[in-house]
């Protein structure tokens, strides 16, 4: 068990690695972000928190195990993912830098996996009301699914999903629950 | 002699068993919903009873009399009596006299023994009295309203049948206040919401995730039954207008479709039969039943569409690249009311049923669900953001004018009329997790309907 934990960990630190290193050579063409919603009131993108400007660690790319991640089962991938979520602002569906670094990664990922196939979900904070909420998360989810789209992977391996305020991430009823619970997240579905 | 008892005796509802959930496979058509009783042909000329110089007519309503010595009866007729003192206060179309000084008047045993002169003391106007009586497996229920003064029976009924106590008390009162006040009674009314209570967790999923089901109850609150086993997210149930069954938004088939319980027969329809691309919401039936309204993203972006009952002829309705949700009917069946936020933030706005006449009714910072009233009002309530949260309001739609029902006690959220329009069911925060609230119009007489899990985004049967 011990063994297998730590063959995980092994793959993704190595995995996220790559990912990092594979972000260098970026496609050239910078994807343009999905449109933005209409309904954004007052959507002028605050900046998100400053990238750290430390340098990734240059690591020699292990070879990857892949049988660590292929392995593993579903409720265990999905457990501790390698898929990043990515936040968003109040009434909101723009992807900001931050959350287009994660679907950056995210991105990478999947084409080293290929076979993977993900459920995008589309999540609210409490905020916004129930109803209204069914939509917003829907546009969260097609605004990151477009993304990725755009960078290459396969639409048909991406189904969107909202789940408004129904399933928030964080009980609470402050700003730290809210900006966790407003999110597209991701749920490998098939491998 | 005549007897001032009423000839027809009513079969009140045969409550034998009450709506199945409709997986597995559809029971068995054996239940039947409460059937209201038929209107009865009084024998004796009905009067009405009046306050002093207009003012509401002042009523005592004590437990009913138990013709016999048995457990049984002795507690229907506390029961008939209590719920029918609740039934009626619900209303205000009566002043009461405080069931906590009814200990001091004389108890009656029959209708031939009424202490008339203690109750007059009292200053009531009416007085209603009650027998009930065992008869086979059920009972015999008779009631009067006297006029205190002239200690004649304004109004008298018999009800025989098997129903529970709770149900005799409310046919009671809506038949009182039909005779009496000329009013649509709502005590046979019944709510709908979604509730996570039964902390059931989603499989497949390796988030803390509560399944959410739809939920049944009387207008009071009693009587709580769950009528889904979707083992997934079902949310915004609605009323079918028929009272028979309830369509809502339901995750099982993994993206959201609307789906119709028929909660008597035990059978499911499903009105987006998941074929299509895109997610379905928030069902809302026309006021003759034929068909829903809904929001979906079928065509990529939420429109609002309007189908049939059993999913065909699906018309599209809005087309703006904003978010158009939460549809609600005109009580005509002609227009619809919505959310868009094509504006720039979710206001309310209303559109023809023929998809013309697009117009405005809201300019706040965000408004949600949309309901409108029943006749003879013309309004439509709504959630508006307030500060943190959000409180009810309702808009006159001939007059422009807006009123507000709650004020920042906790969230208010998801309203829905009663079917006589003199009050909403809503969900709150105030209570601390989600729950279900009616309200009167006024913003008065506030109820929690729900205490247990989180109850949300409820409805009120026609």
């Amino acid at each position: 068990m011990t063994d297998r934990s730590m063959l995980m960990v092994m793959a993704l630190a190595a995995a996220t690695t790559l990912a990092a290193c594979h972000k260098k050579q970026a496609p050239v063409v910078r994807p343009a972000p999905p449109p933005a919603a209409t309904g954004a009131a007052g959507a002028t993108t605050r900046p998100g928190p400053p990238e750290p400007v430390i340098e990734p660690p240059i690591v020699p790319p292990e070879p990857v195990r892949d049988d660590a991640i292929s392995s593993a089962s579903l409720d265990d991938l999905n457990k501790n993912s390698p898929l990043k979520p990515v936040f968003f602002e109040l009434d909101s569906s723009d992807l900001s830098p931050v959350a287009q670094k994660a679907l950056d990664e995210n991105a990478a990922l999947l084409k080293r996996y290929g076979s993977w196939t993900v459920t995008v979900e589309g999540h609210c904070d409490e905020r916004g009301t129930a109803e209204y909420n069914l939509a917003l998360g829907e546009r969260r989810a097609i605004a990151a699914r477009a993304y990725l789209v755009s960078l290459g992977i396969p639409a048909d391996r991406l189904r969107t999903v909202s789940y408004g305020k129904e399933f928030p991430f964080d009980p609470g009823h402050e700003e730290g629950a809210w900006s966790k619970n407003r999110r597209a997240h991701f749920v490998i579905t098939a491998k | 002699m005549t007897k001032a008892v009423l000839t027809g005796t009513l079969a009140v509802a045969i409550l034998t068993a009450w709506p199945r959930a409709e997986q597995p496979p559809p029971q068995p058509p054996a239940s039947q919903p409460p059937q209201p009783p038929r209107p009865q042909q009084p024998t004796e000329i009905e009067t009405t009873i009046s306050g002093p110089a207009g003012a509401p007519p002042r009523l005592a309503v004590p437990d009913f009399i138990p013709l016999s010595n048995d457990a049984e009866t002795a507690a229907v007729a506390r029961t008939v009596g209590q719920v029918l003192w609740d039934d009626l206060n619900f209303e205000r179309e009566f002043l009461f006299i405080p069931r906590d000084v009814y200990g001091t008047i004389p108890k009656a045993t029959s209708f031939a023994d009424i202490p008339f002169d203690r109750w007059r003391e009292l200053n009531a106007d009416g007085l209603v009295v009650g027998t009930v009586q065992k008869i086979g497996n059920g009972f015999r229920v008779e009631m009067k309203l006297f006029n205190v003064g002239t200690r004649q029976a304004a109004y008298s009924r018999v009800y025989d049948g098997t129903a529970n106590a709770r149900l005799y008390a409310h046919t009671i009162s809506d038949e009182l206040h039909k005779s009496q006040r000329g009013l649509n009674g709502v005590a046979r009314s019944k709510l709908t919401f979604d509730s996570d209570r039964d902390g059931e967790r989603m499989t497949g999923t390796v988030q803390s995730r509560n399944i959410k089901e739809i939920y049944i109850s009387d207008y009071d609150g009693e009587n709580q039954r769950r009528v889904t086993v979707g083992r997934t997210l079902n949310i915004t149930p609605r009323w079918s207008p028929d009272g028979r069954s309830i369509a809502y938004t339901s995750y099982r088939r993994g993206g959201a479709n609307i789906f119709v319980s028929n909660i008597f027969q035990g059978t499911l329809d499903e009105v987006t039969k998941g074929d299509k691309a895109g997610e379905n919401w928030l069902p809302a039936w026309s006021p003759d039943g034929t068909k829903v309204a809904f929001t979906s993203t079928r065509d990529g972006n939420p429109e609002i569409y309007v189908a049939n009952r059993d999913g065909s002829n699906v018309r599209r309705l809005t087309n703006h690249p904003g978010i158009d949700i939460s549809p609600t009917w005109s009580p005509s069946g002609t227009q619809i009311a919505f959310t868009s936020d094509r504006s720039g933030s979710p206001q309310i706005y209303v559109i023809g049923a023929d998809g013309l006449g697009l117009s405005k009714k809201t300019s706040e910072s965000y408004c949600d669900k949309p309901t409108w009233s029943p006749p003879p009002f013309n309004e439509i309530a709504y959630a508006s953001r307030s500060g943190p949260g959000y409180d009810i309001k309702v808009l006159d739609l001939a007059t422009g004018q807006v009123r507000q029902l709650t004020f920042g006690e906790g969230t208010n959220e998801s309203p829905a009329f009663s079917p006589n329009g003199r009050h909403l069911v809503f969900m709150s925060t105030r209570a601390g997790k989600s729950q279900v609230f009616t309200v009167a119009k006024d913003g008065k007489n506030v109820r929690q309907i729900t205490k247990i899990g989180n109850n949300e985004k409820p409805d009120w049967s026609r």
